[in-house]
């Protein structure tokens, strides 16, 4: 047997022993305790749900269709690239062919509004890789992103732990339905310059996680004014942006830079993924589309560290390159959305909870301030956790997405059946009977 | 206009070096048998493309190994959804089970210890940041991957101080080179948290003896630094002396080793030629690293659909087993091929037994022993030879005049025309050099070589991808 020394270890960088990775968060203990006891209609009827998890379920019918009645997907034979091609493809370009159809999906979601060049279009292992890698590439160490609350809690680790940028939040609150507005921008800006930090850029999610509603218009023409002002860049996570109720409803930054003419344009770079809105997140598809020639190359440069499978990109490409099936998919997929966010939206208001009117995401935002005991955030990590161990519901509170006002709840509604999601508002129902008797 | 940061903005990326110059005169001007008979041969590139075939047989009898076809579409959405950063069980467990049966089932790994990647690319990013600190350093045997520059360096930081290994004793890692390097870098400031070794080596070739590693492992436990040993290229020893890997190396009787500070880096991408599907795999015996490096893993992270595939290859012992006996087969009679025809024009290359290239010693031909005259040569054989080697300059070799020329990433046919090439160059310069009267002896061992190419050219490893064989010289005479 070999002698094992035990010396005191070496020690393991900075980054490694910080907790930057953020999963000590409230975000994640929730998932924990799903993980422990999760709810399956047959075998464990009283498990824990899972509603903290975003993804999109309601649509895959649609894919497996697809892959069933195209083989040529699959196969790697006769006209499509043979096998060995596409084992050995690790050019950090990405498939041309797989570029091509996500610039054409990118159009299609925006219903044409805006064209999307695919040799614009940098491949990364998810959006995870893309943000962090744009932020490596727009910020250094010690510099600060601008990003507005309440945010996807994932943000602390992918914009913040290896890069050593730091986050400053642009506030907002309910009382105009938590809208970026150029004071609470200024007040960011500030906030920064008064710790010493260099502001380098402000990342917007639109549609927005958690709020499950997209960015007007007006408000997007502000966030590029203010970017313009301060000479910073503006990423755009637009993510969700194929899971909005309605088409004409979401605004790309890309819109609104058409109709600038694209003056200015290359301080803007967005986030694109396939993880919400064809709800494959396993297979690692980000992108990173940027209107900066030189944040194309280096990003393409950097996405050596994260590259999609090129077997994952040839698939892909097939599929997203059938226009059939993409409209139709987009389309019915904005359907199954609506439905059930409306079914979600009338059982929480039979039940007597209100919610952020949304039009986006697979989640909703819902208002259990009236419940706290004190508007704290104490009071609502407390609800936050009878709602855990007690009604079985893993969601998430506003807190873990840095919300400034406690109360706010992020309820994911398209990673289960409909029959689950019935179960899931009747333990709700239940929860505020008990409450009602109660008082 | 808003800057980029001070990482963008510099040469970290490492595309300035000539390792990529190389592959830019490839790409304007590719060789194609048919038609681009005179463009360049890509040398430059540590591809395995020997096996295709035996791994295509095992696809078409295995539809449902793949979650698109009809057979496995059942297993898409779960598939599609899966996203932990931990991996599949079943891909963690094949690919632990892979790389003990390349060891020859000399050591079992644990899957729980094996940490998804980007690629090796990413495992040694994610091992660097795992390991040091900005300004901190690791040290490296040269010649060493150019890539490393880029890899362990751009975004983490860290500095790479170079232990110098001489062509006098074979490129072995010495105690000496490496206490000198250790030193030269407490002189520069830099505190050293690791040394990364390339077992098989890139671009050497060889394989570390158990006396270097057991040196090394000496070393590292003795300056209480990391070792990263990356062995990507482990199933690629075609040849005796057989492998040893460092997880061997620590269970023997006489090591005294701290395992946590034991890490290494594997991927499928040489072994197995599928760099295309970013296999990385981070595998370390510091259960805080394995936990560091999974939760970095969600930054790139193998897709799902790429880890069924593999689970279901790597799960097959047959294939598995037949998979390594013919990899093997095939690259030994690649690289015999190759050499011998090398030497019969007296070219010479570092003895080797592993890897996808040869360390050819080019030094005779340099005009003087500089690596200016290295570089001159070397853009001779990229316009003139037509073909892209990659310089020992761009691999930090101390010593001018080798270059890695790859093997593996062609079919018969081109590595025919290749040789061809390089004949007629080394004739020519022979030419030039040598007096009038030796030319009738020099024409007839010219004939007599391509007898001899022709009785090596065994019909059993020509590929069914290259188009109808022709001996170079029947094009030539044509």
């Amino acid at each position: 047997m070999a002698i094992e020394i035990e010396k005191p270890s070496v020690g393991l960088s900075k980054v490694a022993v910080s907790e930057t990775h953020g999963e000590d968060s409230p975000y994640f203990a929730g998932w924990k305790a799903y993980d422990e006891n999760p709810y399956n209609e047959s075998s464990n009827p009283s498990g824990v749900i899972q509603m903290g998890l975003a993804e999109n379920q309601v649509s895959f019918d649609l894919l497996e269709k697809y892959l069933e009645e195209h083989s040529e997907a699959s196969s790697w034979g006769k006209g499509a690239p043979g096998f060995r091609e596409n084992a050995l493809f690790q050019d950090y370009h990405g498939l041309k062919s797989f570029r091509q159809a996500m610039a054409n999906f990118m159009e299609q979601i925006r219903g044409g509004r805006a064209r999307f060049d695919p040799d614009r279009i940098v491949l990364t292992a998810g959006a995870t890789a893309a943000n962090e890698l744009l932020t490596f590439i727009l910020a250094d160490p010690g510099d600060a992103l601008l990003v507005p609350t309440p945010y996807y809690p994932g943000f602390d680790r992918d914009l913040r732990w290896r890069t050593g940028v730091k986050i400053v939040p642009i506030h907002c609150d309910s009382s105009n339905n938590f809208q970026v507005t150029p004071e609470a921008m200024e007040a960011a800006y500030r906030c920064a310059e008064s710790m010493n930090l260099k502001v380098r850029g402000i990342l917007i999610t639109n549609p927005s996680n958690p709020l499950g509603a997209t960015i007007q218009r007006t408000v997007l023409e502000q966030i590029l004014d203010f970017a313009t002002n301060k000479n910073i860049h503006l990423v755009s996570d637009e993510i969700y942006s194929g899971s909005t109720f309605s088409s004409s409803e979401f605004i790309s930054i890309a819109e609104v830079l058409e109709t600038r003419g694209y003056k200015d344009s290359e301080r803007v770079h967005i986030v694109y993924s396939l993880s919400k809105d064809l709800g494959l997140p396993g297979f690692r598809v980000g992108t990173i589309y940027s209107y900066n020639d030189k944040v194309v190359t280096t990003a393409r440069r950097m996405s050596s560290f994260t590259l999609i499978s090129s077997q994952t990109q040839h698939l892909l490409a097939c599929m997203l390159s059938n226009k059939e099936f993409s409209e139709n998919y987009i389309k019915t997929n904005r359907e199954r959305l609506t439905r059930r966010y409306d079914m979600i939206i009338n059982g929480l208001k039979t039940a007597g909870i209100e919610c952020l009117k949304g039009n986006a995401g697979l989640f909703c935002w819902m208002n259990l301030s009236p419940l706290l005991e004190e508007p704290t955030r104490e009071s609502e990590l407390a609800l936050w956790k009878v709602i855990l161990n007690e009604v079985r519901l893993n969601i998430s509170p506003g807190s873990s997405c840095h919300c400034s006002e406690p109360g706010w709840f992020r309820v994911c509604f398209a990673n289960m059946s409909e029959q689950t999601l019935e179960v899931a508002l009747k333990r709700i129902h239940k929860l505020m009977e008990q409450r009602r008797r109660r008082n | 206009m808003a800057a980029m940061s001070k990482i963008a903005t510099g040469n970290g990326h490492g595309e300035n070096s000539p390792y990529f110059d190389g592959w830019k005169a490839y790409e304007t001007d590719p060789f194609h048998p048919i038609d681009r008979p005179d463009g360049v041969i890509q040398m430059g590139l540590a591809e395995n493309q020997l096996c295709f075939d035996f791994i295509k047989k095992w696809l078409i009898k295995h539809p449902e190994a793949s979650v698109s076809t009809a057979q496995g579409v059942n297993k898409f959405k779960e598939m599609a959804l899966f996203q932990d950063y931990h991996g599949m069980p079943e891909f963690r467990r094949a690919v632990a089970k892979f790389m003990g049966k390349v060891r020859g089932d000399r050591v079992k790994f644990d899957p729980d210890r094996i940490v998804m990647s980007g690629g090796a690319t990413g495992a040694h990013e994610t091992l660097a940041f795992c390991l040091a600190d900005p300004g901190e350093a690791f040290l490296v045997p040269t010649p060493y991957y150019p890539g490393f520059d880029r890899d362990l360096k751009w975004r983490t930081g860290v500095e790479l101080v170079p232990v110098h290994c001489e062509s006098s004793n074979n490129f072995k890692i010495t105690r000496d080179a490496l206490e000198a390097a250790y030193v030269k870098a407490q002189e520069a400031n830099l505190r050293v948290k690791g040394l990364l070794i390339t077992n098989p080596s890139n671009p050497l070739g060889t394989i570390l003896d158990r006396d270097t590693l057991k040196n090394v492992v000496g070393f590292i436990n003795e300056k209480n630094i990391h070792l990263i040993g990356d062995e990507i290229y482990a199933a690629t020893v075609f040849m005796e002396p057989e492998f040893v890997s460092i997880s061997e190396i620590i269970e023997e009787d006489d090591v005294e080793c701290n395992r946590d500070l034991i890490h290494i880096v594997y991927s499928l991408s040489k072994d197995m030629g599928f760099p295309g599907f970013r296999v990385g795999i981070v595998y370390s015996y510091n259960d805080a690293v394995v936990s560091c490096a999974r939760k970095m893993s969600s930054f790139g992270l193998v897709s799902s659909q790429t880890q069924h595939l593999i689970a279901s290859m790597l799960s097959d012992d047959d294939f598995v087993d037949d998979f390594i006996a013919e990899s093997k087969n095939l690259l030994f009679k690649r690289h015999k091929y190759f050499t011998r025809s090398l030497s019969q024009v007296g070219i010479g290359s570092l003895k080797s037994n592993a890897g996808l290239f040869i360390w050819m010693d080019l030094r005779r031909l340099l005009r003087e022993k500089t690596f200016e005259a290295e570089m001159e040569l070397w853009r001779v054989i990229i316009n003139e030879v037509k073909l892209n080697v990659s310089p020992g300059s761009s691999f930090h070799c101390h010593e001018p005049g080798w270059f890695r020329v790859c093997f593996a990433n062609m079919d018969d046919n081109t590595m025919a025309v290749a040789l061809s090439r390089i004949r007629t160059f080394v004739l020519k310069n022979n030419e030039a050099m040598v007096p009038p009267r030796k030319l009738c002896r020099l024409s007839s061992l010219k004939l007599s070589l391509s007898r001899r190419m022709d009785d090596l050219m065994s019909p059993s490893i020509l590929s069914p991808h290259s188009p109808l064989p022709q001996s170079p010289l029947v094009r030539a005479r044509n």
